[in-house]
């Protein structure tokens, strides 16, 4: 794994999207989490407000504490289990999220769409792709089953009117088109950026911003994104990150491979 | 190659299983010896998961074997899948996810071959590769389930699988085609000379994919006694009769992890992701050239490794008995 320097600016994109996830986190959660900054922000929330947050892996563990400096290049290595619950066959861990008992799922994302599907598949067309993409993992299968929480970094080419290839389905083309495809539970709750905290209109399901970070405009928002976004009647302006929150972050990653 | 129906039928599945020798015999073999076990075109199951429980031991002999046409399948592929597309052992990969590791960027082997229609990579969600292989364990034609709809990742596979509206309660549900590959890959931490197998940490798919299979090929960290085995029989997880050659292979995952033994060789897999994404082609060659087709045997292979490496991955993968 590269190695990085410590950034030196004040907080890096990532420790920024770290700390506005783990916000959105609840005491007493199940939270099946991907590597990198969802693990780092269901982490981070366990450690300052959350202690009886659950975190689940792919690779199979149920509960897990990660230990600072030792964090998994995936969910599937021995790093994941220290001092864990349980460890389970993938198949089963996955089915946690069929049968109900997950309250969030939690990943990143390459690219999203207005209704909040995620590619990460095929860049262009699917059967002449520009770039063929690592695929969905267990992806579709965590978007299809809970409640979501994407972080992302706010880039116009990342957020697009229409995914190229709908991986992990969000809302579908809105409206009631996701329970309707046989898909009644869980749906793209929050998506995270560098900039803003969106979430979805309840009747339309089209994207929308709920907050703002601190000094970010609506519309340097809107710039750095590929369609019209709708802003909730009360936009917020989200607290910087705090020293606090940044530390958890740099003691659990101190070779900054998530955060640089 | 014979065109063979995605579910094999019941009674090819019962007569193949009732063919097999499933008497309690000894079935040890070199890498070599178990390698003649795979042939050409089968369709050939990867235990473990990215850069865990790797059975890179037996894929090693595969490659220098150089076997052709082998469809392989795993729940999560990582560099394993790059040196098959190289090697020209496989042009057709069923899996979930497949790039190295998040950490190294996605794979340009993967790319090049897939991008310029070499290979294949079709693509599953997670939890339908683990549920075809649960069918497959289970001895049932299909596995009824609540992903892959309304994505493109379940129009994309096509009429592989169906939906159909619940008898009972009239949902609407995937049902997802029973997996029951030509043979099975697996490492393991210790298992006996008759192929009872332990494993320690995460099991990933293993467990089904052992029973779903025609042929299990078990590679291990060390073999023990049967007694062993008998002190301590609620930690064997796949039997004796699923299996049919034992080979034992120390640090059988190398450069990926093996539990509680060795972390990953995370050095060499920096090198690796280093030449595979400078040249596409030429890189892997070099690799293979290295570390595939120049070792004299596995232990020449592991001296490759290094000495150091080899005492540094050893040192982290047993930290987790320290605590």
């Amino acid at each position: 794994m590269t190695r990085h320097t410590k950034p030196t600016s004040t907080f890096t994109t990532s420790e920024l999207l770290a700390v506005m996830a783990s916000r959105l986190m609840t005491n007493g959660q199940i939270v099946f989490a991907g590597i990198g900054v969802p693990l780092l922000a269901a982490t981070l929330a366990q450690r300052l407000f959350a202690p009886q947050l659950t975190i689940l892996f792919e690779g199979g563990t149920i509960g897990p504490f990660i230990v600072p400096g030792e964090l998994p290049p995936s969910t599937n290595e021995q790093r994941c289990t220290r001092r864990s619950n349980m460890v389970l066959p993938i198949t089963d861990v996955l089915l946690l999220l069929q049968r109900g008992y997950v309250d969030i799922g939690f990943m990143g994302g390459a690219q999203i769409d207005r209704f909040g599907n995620l590619n990460s598949s095929f860049i262009g067309d699917a059967e002449n792709p520009k770039i063929r993409l690592p695929g969905t993992g267990g992806g579709n299968d965590i978007s299809s089953l809970t409640n979501m929480i994407v972080a992302m970094k706010h880039e116009k080419r990342r957020f697009v009117a229409d995914v190229d290839f709908v991986t992990s389905p969000g809302w579908l083309k809105g409206g009631r088109s996701r329970a309707a495809s046989g898909l009644p539970q869980g749906g793209l709750w929050r998506v995270v950026t560098d900039l803003a905290i969106m979430g979805f209109d309840e009747d339309t399901r089209q994207m929308k911003v709920l907050g703002l970070h601190h000094g970010v405009t609506r519309e340097q928002v809107q710039e750095n994104t590929g369609f019209e976004l709708k802003f909730d009647d009360k936009i917020e302006t989200t607290a910087l990150p705090r020293a606090e929150e940044l530390e958890v972050l740099r003691e659990l990653d101190p070779q900054a491979l998530y955060t640089a | 190659m014979s065109i063979e129906p995605l579910v094999k039928s019941y009674s090819a599945l019962r007569h193949e299983t009732l063919t097999r020798d499933r008497g309690l015999r000894e079935k040890v073999m070199t890498l070599e010896e178990a390698a003649k076990l795979v042939h050409d075109g089968d369709h050939v199951a990867i235990g473990g998961c990215t850069v865990s429980r790797t059975p890179l031991a037996m894929i090693w002999a595969l490659i220098r074997d150089r076997k052709r046409e082998l469809v392989i399948s795993r729940s999560i592929t990582s560099t394993e899948g790059d040196l098959f597309f190289a090697s020209g052992v496989s042009k057709h990969v069923i899996t979930s996810w497949f790039t190295q590791g998040i950490v190294w960027g996605v794979s340009k082997v993967m790319r090049h071959h897939t991008e310029n229609k070499l290979a294949k990579f079709e693509e599953w969600s997670h939890m339908s590769i683990g549920l075809r292989y649960r069918a497959g364990a289970m001895g049932v034609p299909f596995m009824p389930s609540r992903t892959m709809l309304g994505s493109d990742v379940g129009k994309r596979v096509g009429d592989e699988i169906k939906v159909m509206d619940c008898p009972f309660t009239g949902e609407k549900v995937v049902l997802l085609p029973a997996l029951n590959p030509d043979v099975a890959l697996i490492h393991v931490q210790r298992c006996d000379a008759y192929g009872n197998a332990q494993l320690d940490g995460l099991q990933f798919m293993d467990i089904d994919m052992a029973m779903a299979a025609n042929k299990v090929i078990l590679t291990t960290e060390r073999i023990v006694s049967n007694d062993q085995i008998r002190r301590t029989p609620d930690r064997t997880r796949i039997p004796f009769f699923t299996v049919d050659a034992v080979v034992e292979a120390p640090f059988g995952c190398a450069p990926h992890e093996c539990y509680g033994l060795y972390e990953p060789f995370f050095e060499h897999l920096d090198y690796y992701a280093k030449i595979s994404s400078q040249d596409p082609v030429k890189g892997p060659q070099q690799y293979l050239d290295e570390f595939y087709y120049g070792p004299k045997s596995w232990p020449d292979y592991l001296a490759k490794l290094g000495m150091e490496a080899l005492l540094d991955a050893s040192r982290r993968g047993r930290s987790v008995h320290n605590d």
